[in-house]
């Protein structure tokens, strides 16, 4: 029996990012996050998907710690991350960590691979066994960043290269091989092989693949390319403007849309054959542009792009339904007030 | 629960320590030879690497290179006294019969300390000032750091110099405490604009998620990232803090007769133009000389730190 | 590589183009003997992973390389049968912009935060249409709103007057778009346009751009590492490794039969809609340009590379009127006199994960 890793509950993040009106007393706040509710079980790709603006990358980003939720909690293993106001403990920061989408700028570069590998190895001090004991050597710190390289498929000899030498795809694999130094259990990868070719994004796909059926890891599997997610994710997460519109189990999710906003998504996927061209819903032209996370339409946030719209939409904001076992929505087309 | 079923993630490395080390000497050897080629390409760098470092050993061994070594000190020779440029005496002597050319190679010895002197004292302290006014910004360390800075920038920085260059001592030391003073906060205003816009970048996020301690964030991620600005700010500088130097002795602060000093050279020669101009114009010209090659190998230092495309 | 019967001089005709840079250690020779030739009306993707020289290819035809570090030793450039390479500086300036146009993948990029996107559109409108006519500030700004409006931008007036900060990615983009057909080109040179942006955002700005190219008649290149948007968006497609182009066909020929052995690990390697898993992509990577492997630089990539591959260089060899692919398992030797059809396999459409490897 699977149990929930990570669990989200009506999380919010909204940041201030400026005032105005009378004696500047009102304040601008984008609301990034607005209300956010999943989990992710142990040992499963979670998908989350959406486009800029969506809030999926500040769900990773508070996750991970970078910030502090305005609202609502995040539990990993049934504890809350944000206890109290102290900073997150280093048991915690070893077992979460994240994969950036731009290897360019998550590896500095002016430090070696070797000095950014290094680096949780030395913090989280992972000692080297005495010689003779257990299965393998875990040998000296040198060692076991050459034992991480020979993990993620990159020769010993990168150790001393800088990132700027790196191809993108190895950037990420050094990237990759940062984050499990630390021996997480759950990992965050942020659209981790959008900036990367599609000739070598495979081999690093079924790198993440290998390396969680080996060490039971959990993922969150954050990208925009639905293509990918289509054989990535066992369940997927769809937001808009800081909500989620729709959960479901990734067969499900794409052979049977209900959101409106799905559909919309699904149908402007570019795809390279006819077979793949049958399965897209039908096209839905969107029109417009996404509107800005300062101005949030009222109601539900969809309502100005959405063909389906009815006169509730501009009213009153929809709540999470389940349509089908395993399948939620947020949409009164299929919600009942 | 800390205590989950923690599978083995022992890898068999099939490197030994031998080779690992073996790399590890290669790898040193090939990042000098980049940094020459990157600083080699323009020539003229060279150039003024190669005066620099004529400057320098002239400078240090002065007395056994100069034609007439006690002219440096107390000495007069009336008999000899503004005689033009001969074969006797390269650049001719001035109004107390001492060779210029022997004063002036003594006189580098007093400019290139307090090159590298000023410089010494002033980057550590402004550059820290700048990264923890940058690292903490928004908070009252920035506030504080940055105001004091402001301070001190707003002071007209000959003036500052002058004023406490004359509470003083003259002397060269003196001289160049007045300098140091007047020179750190550029160096933590740089620092600072810099420091502020890299703690945003994703490799400092990076580093926080995984658990890095604040100084390690500043001085292993974020300085790094700041070095080639410095430098190159620095090559640059001491031919200012040369010239400044200079401008102290000319108006009789800093370095005091009967040592030789570039500035006072020009100042005491410049009564005599234009008929016993080489009492003036060779140490101006040495002045520009050792300006002309800092800059030049400043550029050349900046080129040496700019990142690699390939 | 001949052209079909056509008595029109092709718009653009690339010959033999080799461009070498000059880096610590050596040169890198990335572009190796680039053939590339397109007409008047058509819209041609050019498709090919981060590296090959695609970017490089299309900075050399608009003279934007940096020259310094990189040497053109060989080859023509030809715009409208007048060689660009040999140009001087005023008819190079009448090509660029007016002949020929180029947006780029980052729309933020392009454009200059301090001035507002009215300066922007109108100093190009200005530098562009100085030389016949003197348009008058009025008229400048009047078709300044016509390009906005064309690219479908709400509100122009007020658009003009805002900075490209305060525009979203897609609108930014627009802009570039506008911009650059503002000049009436005849050439629109698109660099992964839509790629730092959504799927809707950039479907609206593909199909933005076939309708433009469309009602002016302009041509394009549109270069990207997507195949997806290629199939959708253009008639003939050009297939790009390391510094060479390796294969040209019409889109659906392509996509129903890629031949060249990088194209068919390319179409391998993208995820599929119907699920499956992810092939493992093409293993290896580029070659070093500075020593780039003998013969056909893919070889050491390739799952059916054969002796003849690793000594000498493919050349284009024409399988039909909308098919030509450079690759020795369809033709023999250059040595060997003829063109004989080499060892033509039989071609299958499925390209399931790892049939690529089994093939």
């Amino acid at each position: 029996m699977t149990t929930d890793i990570l669990t989200f509950t009506d999380l919010k993040k909204h940041f201030v990012i400026g005032h105005k009106g009378i004696l500047n007393r009102e304040t601008v706040t984008v609301k990034a996050v607005d209300g956010v509710s999943f989990a992710v079980r142990e040992g499963e790709t979670f998908g989350l998907v959406g486009e800029s603006g969506s809030g999926k990358s500040t769900v990773a980003y508070t996750t991970i710690g970078m910030y502090r939720p305005t609202a609502g909690t995040i539990s990993f293993r049934g504890r809350n991350l944000f206890e109290g106001n102290k900073a997150r403990p280093l048991a915690l920061k070893k077992d979460i960590q994240i994969v950036y989408q731009d290897p360019g700028s998550s590896l500095n570069p002016r430090r070696s691979i070797k000095e950014i590998i290094g680096l949780p190895l030395q913090i989280h001090r992972r000692p080297p066994t005495p010689p003779n004991v257990g299965g393998g050597r875990r040998g000296n710190r040198l060692e076991q960043v050459v034992q991480l390289l020979e993990m993620v498929e990159l020769p010993p000899d990168y150790m001393h290269k800088y990132p700027q030498m790196l191809g993108g795809g190895e950037k990420q694999m050094v990237a990759i091989a940062r984050a499990l130094a630390t021996e997480p259990s759950f990992v965050i990868l942020d659209e981790p092989t959008s900036a990367l070719d599609v000739s070598i994004q495979g081999k690093i796909i079924n790198l993440l693949i290998r390396l969680q059926n080996e060490f039971h890891l959990s993922y969150l599997f954050i990208t925009h390319d639905l293509s990918l997610m289509r054989n990535v994710a066992s369940r997927v997460a769809i937001m808009y403007m800081g909500k989620v519109c729709e959960i479901a189990e990734t067969a499900e999710f794409f052979r049977n849309p209900y959101h409106p906003y799905t559909q919309m998504l699904l149908s402007s996927i570019p795809v390279v054959s006819e077979e793949e061209e049958k399965l897209k819903p039908q096209k839905i032209t969107s029109t417009g542009e996404i509107p800005s996370p300062v101005n949030v339409p009222s109601g539900c946030s969809f309502h100005l792009r959405c063909p389906s719209k009815m006169d509730i939409c501009s009213e009153v904001d929809p709540v999470m339904v389940e349509v089908e076992g395993g399948h939620t929505v947020r949409c009164h087309l299929y919600g009942d007030q | 629960m800390a205590e989950q079923a923690t599978i083995s993630r022992e890898f068999a490395t099939t490197f030994t320590a031998q080779q690992i080390k073996q790399l590890e000497r290669e790898s040193r050897r090939e990042g000098l030879g980049r940094a020459w080629y990157k600083f080699s390409r323009n020539k003229l760098s060279v150039v003024g690497m190669a005066t620099v470092l004529l400057l320098v050993l002239l400078a240090i061994f002065a007395p056994w290179v100069t034609p007439y070594p006690k002219h440096a000190g107390p000495f007069t020779d009336f008999a000899h006294a503004k005689i033009p440029p001969s074969l006797r005496y390269p650049f001719g002597t001035d109004q107390i019969g001492r060779d210029v050319l022997t004063r002036i190679i003594f006189g580098l010895r007093s400019s290139l300390l307090m090159g590298v002197v000023v410089l010494a004292l002033v980057v550590p302290p402004g550059v820290l000032l700048g990264l923890l006014a940058g690292y903490f910004q928004g908070t009252w360390i920035d506030t504080v750091i940055m105001r004091i800075t402001d301070i001190f920038l707003s002071v007209p920085p000959l003036i500052l110099a002058l004023a406490v260059a004359s509470v003083l001592k003259p002397n060269l030391w003196n001289g160049m405490m007045a300098v140091s003073l007047m020179w750190w906060p550029w160096y933590t205003r740089l620092v600072y604009g810099l420091g502020v816009a890299l703690r945003n970048e994703y490799f400092v996020s990076a580093a926080e998620v995984t658990g890095a301690s604040t100084a390690h964030i500043i001085f292993r991620e974020i300085l790094p990232n700041t070095i080639s600005p410095i430098f190159t700010k620095m090559s640059l500088d001491v031919a200012w803090v040369i010239i400044i130097g200079s401008m102290l002795s000319f108006v009789g602060l800093g370095v005091q007769p009967p040592e030789p000093s570039l500035g006072t050279m020009v100042a005491d020669g410049s009564r005599y133009l234009p008929d016993q101009w080489w009492i003036a114009v060779f140490p101006a010209l040495a002045i520009v000389v050792v300006v002309l090659g800092f800059n030049l190998l400043g550029d050349g230092v900046r080129d040496m730190f700019a990142a690699e495309e390939i | 590589m001949s052209c079909e019967r056509s008595e029109a001089i092709p718009l653009i005709e690339i010959k033999n183009l080799h461009v070498h840079f000059s880096v610590y250690g050596g040169r890198l020779k990335v572009l190796d003997g680039v053939d590339f030739v397109m007409r008047s009306g058509e819209k041609v993707g050019l498709v090919g992973e981060t590296g090959c020289g695609k970017t490089t290819t299309m900075k050399a035809i608009l003279r934007v390389l940096p020259m310094p570090p990189a040497r053109i030793p060989q080859g023509e450039i030809y715009f409208k049968g007048r060689d660009i390479l040999k140009m001087n500086a005023s008819d190079l300036q009448q090509v660029r912009g007016r002949g020929i146009s180029m947006i780029f993948q980052d729309p933020t990029a392009a454009l200059n935060p301090v001035f507002s996107v009215g300066q922007q559109l109108e100093a190009v409108i200005h530098h562009s249409t100085n030389r016949e006519s003197k348009l008058s500030r009025q008229e400048i700004h009047q078709q300044a709103i016509a390009s906005l409006q064309e690219v479908a931008l709400a509100d122009p007036e007020r658009l003009l007057r805002s900075y490209p900060v305060q525009l979203s990615g897609g609108m930014r983009q627009r802009v570039c778009i506008g911009m650059a057909l503002a000049t009436g080109p005849e050439l629109l040179i698109a660099d992964e346009p839509g790629t730092s942006l959504d799927v809707t955002i950039q479907d609206q700005i593909l199909r933005l751009l076939r309708k433009l190219v469309e009602e002016k008649n302009t041509s394009v290149i549109l270069i990207t590492h997507t195949l997806g948007i290629v199939r959708e968006t253009t008639d003939r497609v050009y297939v790009m490794y390391a510094g060479n182009m390796v294969e040209v066909a019409a889109t659906t020929e392509l996509f129903s039969h890629p031949l060249h052995p990088y194209t068919r690990g390319l179409m391998d390697a993208v995820p599929r809609l119907t699920g499956g898993g992810v092939s493992d992509g093409i293993p290896g990577r580029i070659p070093n340009y500075l020593n780039p492997p003998p013969g056909c630089r893919f070889h050491p990539r390739c799952p059916q590379a054969m002796d003849i591959c690793r000594q000498e260089k493919p050349y284009f060899y024409k399988l039909s009127d909308n098919h030509e692919v450079a690759c020795f398992l369809y033709q023999g030797s250059k040595e060997q006199g003829s063109k004989e059809q080499g060892n033509l396999r039989p071609v299958t459409c499925d390209l399931r994960p790892a049939t690529w490897r089994a093939l």
